[in-house]
């Protein structure tokens, strides 16, 4: 049995979900390869080597894989699977993207999403936006998982000597190609790996407003998070959203400031360590949910609590 | 051009869904089902682009029981042309969907095919990615922007960490997010028309493919409650607590 991880990265580091997605395959079992997919992305080979628990790491470096390209992508590892019984991507937006294009390719079901392994076949994931816990088995030849990294520690990332071997076939189906991409820059954490996180919701009112918020992330090193609500009436841009659609955290310390905790939302943060709610509506759902709730308006009480910090 | 968009019939998303007292599945009796929130934002935009004279005709298709006819009423209530349901009361999973839409796409012949990027109920989001696989079709996955030209489609996706404009060639897969449009509400007028509006019903053997299982499905639980928490009286009380009691800060 031997597994296949396909990592995220920027090109000059792993990401977190991908230490996670290593320490979801070592409970299944086997030797692990790691594949780093990109264009200029050599740098990261050597890191990866250091992981441990890694057999090989194979790196594919091509113009035709610059920012992922899922035709490529998948394409590629379609032609590396036959090797394999599992292949393992993190859920994230390029995971989500490629897996199941592969998964198709290869005529294997994909199972989304895990949050635990149950055996080498068997897993756990959340359904119904995390209202309920799917346990599923796999009846596929091949298993194509992808894995929440908020599920899984991170692997260590030193201490492993994994052999690194570059990979000469490029896939290029010439189907899709970047037009641009615009990042947001931010000085604080990414919001999946925070170890502290400040989220708004509809309650704040007006997009100036969560400058109270960004103020009382910075005492904290927190990240900044926001509910769809808040997304949607433009307070702070898309990729700040928490929740089944969103992105799905699970920090030591949560604060959900002026947002009622709808399902959705929940689904996104309900697994932190630590929650803590300020609203002024005493009936809010979020408290059904929070360790520490604070019934006050939230306007006098962030910057209150930013002062005592 | 003509354009093919899905419709899934789920749970209503306001529903809190229970689990079955015998952990098989959750229950679905006598519970609210409506069209997958994704769905109407994929069927919005097909009929923009019918509205925008760049789609000739819109056909919505449905997978599943009898009664998923509701959702495709509510698609062509919304101003889809007309509708496929290919019925059957087994479970669909992904890839079986993937294969009947691309036995539908082949019939079809559609140069765009435009779908929810996943279904409130699975979570799986996989069917738009795997429908793309089995036809060769370039895949936009997560899109809040779409212009069209005749040799392709500029999307915008929502990516993490911001946003990726994408040039993706026709015929092409898309899977649209929330951001995408503002689905309309269908007009009573609008939904008596519907009723008179084509629906063909096919079942995967007219289709010739066979319903199979991918995965086996051993339990559904409730997730883990979290232990009641306690309400502060003030921010002091507050800051004393996540210090000296939780320890997080």
């Amino acid at each position: 049995m031997a597994i296949l991880l396909i990592a995220e990265h920027d090109n000059s580091a792993l990401k977190s979900a991908t230490l996670s997605t290593v320490t979801a395959a070592t409970q299944i079992g086997g030797d692990i390869d790691l594949l780093i997919v990109g264009s200029g992305c050599t740098p990261v080979a050597d890191a990866a080597a250091k992981v441990p628990g890694l057999r090989k790491v194979l790196v594919a470096d091509d113009a035709a894989y610059d920012h992922e390209i899922a035709e490529n992508v998948a394409d590629l590892v379609k032609g590396l699977a036959a090797d394999y019984s599992h292949i393992l991507a993190p859920a994230t937006t390029n995971g989500k993207n490629f897996m199941p294009r592969l998964a198709a390719l290869l005529d294997v079901g994909q199972i989304s999403e895990i949050v635990s392994v149950e055996a080498a076949d068997t897993f756990k994931r959340p359904i119904y936006a995390g209202n309920a816990i799917a346990t599923v088995q796999s009846l596929d030849p091949i298993k194509v998982v992808t894995v929440r990294g908020t599920s899984f520690d991170p692997a260590a990332t030193e201490g492993g000597s994994a052999t690194v071997e570059n990979l000469s076939q490029v896939s290029n189906t010439g189907l899709s190609r970047l037009v641009s991409e615009e990042l947001a820059q931010s000085d604080r954490p990414e919001l999946t790996t925070a170890k502290v996180i400040v989220a708004g919701g509809r309650g704040m009112g007006d997009k100036a407003h969560f400058a109270m918020l960004d103020a009382l992330a910075d005492k904290l090193g927190a990240a900044v998070g926001a509910t769809r609500a808040a997304v949607d009436a433009g307070f702070v841009p898309n990729d700040y959203q928490i929740g089944q659609t969103g992105k799905v955290v699970a920090p030591e310390l949560y604060i959900g400031v002026g947002l009622s905790g709808a399902i959705q939302h929940l689904a996104g943060m309900k697994d932190s360590k630590v929650i803590v709610a300020i609203n002024k509506d005493e009936d809010a759902p979020i408290f059904q949910v929070a360790d520490y709730g604070l019934v006050a308006d939230l306007f006098e009480a962030v910057p209150e609590l930013e002062k005592a910090l | 051009m003509k354009v093919l968009v899905t419709v899934k019939r789920v749970i209503d998303y306001n529903v809190k869904v229970r689990v079955k007292p015998d952990n098989t599945d959750v229950d679905l009796k006598n519970v609210k089902m409506a069209v997958n929130p994704f769905c109407e934002i994929a069927v919005e935009q097909a009929v923009r682009l019918k509205e925008a004279g760049k789609a000739s005709e819109v056909v919505v298709v449905s997978m599943g029981p009898q009664n998923a006819q509701e959702q495709l009423r509510t698609a062509l209530a919304m101003g889809a042309d007309r509708a496929i349901l290919v019925q059957s009361d087994e479970v669909l999973e992904s890839l079986t969907v993937a294969k009947l839409l691309a036995k539908i796409v082949e019939e079809e012949q559609p140069g765009l095919v435009i779908m929810g990027k996943q279904s409130i109920d699975t979570d799986n989001n996989q069917t738009g990615q795997m429908l793309a696989a089995l036809t060769g079709m370039s895949q936009g996955t997560f899109i809040s922007g779409l212009e069209l030209s005749d040799s392709e489609a500029q999307v915008v996706r929502e990516i993490d960490g911001g946003l990726q404009t994408l040039a993706v060639k026709l015929p092409a897969v898309l899977t649209v997010d929330l951001r995408l449009n503002e689905p309309r509400y269908a007009s009573l007028p609008n939904i008596m028309k519907a009723k008179k509006k084509p629906l063909d019903t096919k079942t995967p053997a007219d289709y010739g493919v066979e319903v199979k299982a991918n995965t086996r499905l051993l339990k559904v639980e409730p997730p883990a409650e979290r232990q009641a928490g306690i309400k502060v009286a003030s921010v002091a009380e507050l800051v004393d607590k996540l210090k000296n009691e939780a320890k997080v800060i």
